[in-house]
């Protein structure tokens, strides 16, 4: 189980890293020498995102990665495909996906499930399945022991954030800002009363995620959060500089 | 059965990031709020009257209702709504709304122009700071109107995303949103997306069949046969059918885009073909053009305000109950139904209700001469004179196109 994997790993280490990346973009030959160069650095869990077409959630670098992969013609089938070779190849890293509810719904929201557990997945991060929506999805999910990561927000009230804190399972997802993913969030003492607020109304493990992009920013989470989250960057990493440069920023970071 | 609120059967529901369920909490509360009390409404109604010319009228289309030679065709003029059609019943109404959230900024999404233009006018008017998202590629192919859009002071935001149209707009709307929803409000322009945009436009939108009832009964003697609108979001649809969803014998019939034939693939019929599969996207749950995936299609119109893969959930509901029949115009058969009001009624109509119109035409002689028909007219089609004179492939309008070109050439 994912709390469990995240429980023993953070024993030994001060914070986790989860990284992400969106499958089929560049191809999915170029995903492959990532997660070898994630799991080289250490990454201990990963999120495969399954490219959708309307990627609302998304900034301009993951949006465009969708786009691009969707243009390319990449099918929800060949992305289990893959994910079932990863969890087969890095048996030590423990693989998400993350896509919209539209993907999971038009396969049949059980028939995604029972696939994913197939192919060796932990578990999931939608971002438009909200607590009020999701009630089967994560009563199945429990059953067969599969995580559905749900998400901490600035905006969440008091209440709010005990509900998702009780709800998720695995790890709780927490953003320090408004707005989509990638774009600049200050590494500041806000950010740290923001974690403190999160921290109390779960007994999860906590990511931090969006805008992280530096090993300062990693160092600043140290002992505050149990995971960072770096997504955007990679993808512009590789973009810029390729494989070897993402696996050398990765073993930078800690 | 209404299980949740914001659901309509199984459509509908509230799918959205966490990061905007504050701010949909406090939407849902202020409209609730607004509902309940008389004094909105009537500040709602008084402000229309002024500022947009309502009532609209409803007139009686005598030439065409004796060439075609059966029912008495009778037409919802919600094209002489200020800015031109049916958009600015919602858009005021939401601008009323903002100035009781205190919020200082709109944002919202266009296709066609028209909702973007409704916007921008709302925001000068009331004194908000406006940005307006809009596929590329239909900034390519609406120059006037966002010639007006930024005249009125707004900033329009042209969308390189996905499709590059009115579905690409709206995710970028909502990003915008999740990242400044402390002082923004998003303008919604049709009755589709989250709980609760589809009850609460169709709500601004109810004052067409609210209006209409009144009229037809007054200058037809009769309640209608049958009402016809078309349906891109189904925001004008909603409004008129409103007015006649209890009036079981009133038959409605809402018009999709046929494009260039339903057996093409080429269309935006998500009702009216086979085509329309339920799934969730844009923050609600419907019938979308999608495929075996889940990706959404590529749609196509002549009328760029039909053009867009979801339709409303309340209409998806309403076609299960069988109250609201679902028929397809193509886009022939629009530009024809375009001359024959033109030329017959003096009235020019927006390419998006000449869907209405023509399925309307086609059904009419085959009623009796007692039998009336109603026909909303969303909105006028003068503004549109780039897109109409390319459909009809007017030689002299190319002409002075290539003319104004070289002029602007020269200088």
């Amino acid at each position: 189980m994912l709390e469990t994997k995240i429980r023993a790993e953070l024993q030994t280490k001060p914070i986790l890293l989860m990284t992400h990346l969106v499958l089929g973009y560049p191809s999915f030959e170029e995903n492959e020498k990532v997660i070898g160069a994630m799991a080289q650095a250490g990454v201990e869990l990963v999120e495969l995102q399954i490219p959708f077409s309307e990627p609302s959630a998304d900034g301009p670098v993951i949006v465009n990665a969708n786009a691009e992969s969707l243009a390319k013609g990449t099918k929800v089938e060949q992305c289990f495909e893959f994910a079932a070779k990863m969890t087969g190849l890095y048996p030590k890293v423990g693989f998400l996906f993350m896509t919209y509810t539209n993907i999971l719904f038009a396969r049949g929201m059980d028939q995604f499930l029972e696939r994913s557990l197939a192919a060796g997945l932990q578990g999931f991060i939608i971002p438009d399945l909200p607590i009020e929506e999701s009630q089967d999805w994560r009563r199945n999910c429990h059953k067969a022991q599969m995580a559905n990561v749900l998400i901490m927000t600035p905006t969440s009230t008091e209440a709010r954030l005990k509900e998702i804190g009780q709800a998720s399972t695995g790890l709780v997802y927490s953003v320090g800002r408004r707005g989509v993913t990638g774009l600049k969030t200050q590494f500041d003492l806000g950010l740290e009363a923001q974690i403190r607020r999160f921290k109390a109304a779960t007994k999860l493990p906590l990511a931090l995620g969006f805008g992280v992009k530096s090993p300062e920013d990693v160092a600043f989470l140290s002992g505050k959060a149990d995971l960072a989250v770096i997504g955007s960057k990679l993808i512009e990493l590789h973009q810029e500089a390729g494989v070897e440069a993402v696996g050398r920023f990765l073993g930078s970071l800690r | 059965m209404n299980q949740k609120p914001g659901y309509f059967g199984p459509y509908g529901g509230q799918f959205i990031p966490e990061i905007l369920k504050a701010t949909f909490d406090e939407l849902v509360a202020v409209y609730q709020t607004a509902r309940q009390d008389p004094s909105f409404w009537a500040e709602y109604l008084e402000l229309m009257q002024n500022y947009s010319c309502r009532p609209t009228p409803v007139t009686f289309a005598g030439n065409l209702t004796q060439k075609l030679g059966g029912a008495r065709i009778y037409i919802k003029r919600e094209d002489l709504n200020h800015t031109g059609a049916h958009k600015a019943n919602n858009v005021m109404g939401q601008g009323l709304l903002v100035k009781r959230m205190g919020k200082r900024r709109v944002i919202a999404e266009t296709g066609a122009g028209q909702h973007g233009v409704a916007t921008a006018t709302m925001a000068a008017k009331f004194g908000f700071a406006c940005t307006i998202y809009m596929g590329a590629v239909d900034v390519a192919r609406q120059r006037p109107n966002v010639f007006w859009m930024e005249k009125l002071g707004a900033t329009v935001v042209s969308v390189t995303q996905g499709s590059q149209t009115l579905k690409d707009a709206i995710n970028e709307a909502f990003r915008d949103w999740a990242g400044n929803m402390d002082d923004t409000h998003y303008c919604m322009g049709t009755a589709c997306g989250p709980h609760p945009f589809p009850e609460m436009v169709s709500w601004f939108q109810s004052i067409i069949g609210t209006e209409a009832r009144v009229q037809i009964e007054k200058t037809a003697g009769k309640l209608p046969d049958r009402v016809f609108a078309c349906v891109g979001g189904g925001s004008n649809a909603m409004g008129l059918f409103s007015g006649f969803l209890a009036d079981k014998a009133v038959e409605l019939v809402g018009v999709e885009a046929g494009g260039k034939g339903l057996e093409t693939g080429h269309h935006a019929a998500r009702l009216a073909s086979k085509d329309g599969r339920l799934g969730i996207a844009q923050g609600y749950k419907t019938l979308f053009l999608q495929d075996e995936d889940g990706q959404m299609k590529e749609t196509h119109s002549v009328a760029a305000g039909l053009d867009y893969v979801g339709v409303s959930p309340i209409l998806a509901h309403l076609k299960d109950q069988g109250r609201v029949r679902f028929e397809a115009a193509t886009d022939v058969e629009v530009m024809a139904a375009v001359e024959l009001l033109v030329r017959n009624e003096g009235i020019i109509p927006a390419l998006e209700s000449s869907h209405a119109l023509a399925q309307a035409f086609k059904e009419a002689p085959t009623l009796s001469k007692d039998q009336v028909i109603l026909v909303n007219l969303s909105g006028r089609g003068d503004k549109d004179i780039f897109t109409i004179a390319d459909a009809f492939g007017d030689q002299k309008w190319r002409k002075f196109i290539q003319e104004k070109a070289r002029g602007y050439a020269g200088n």
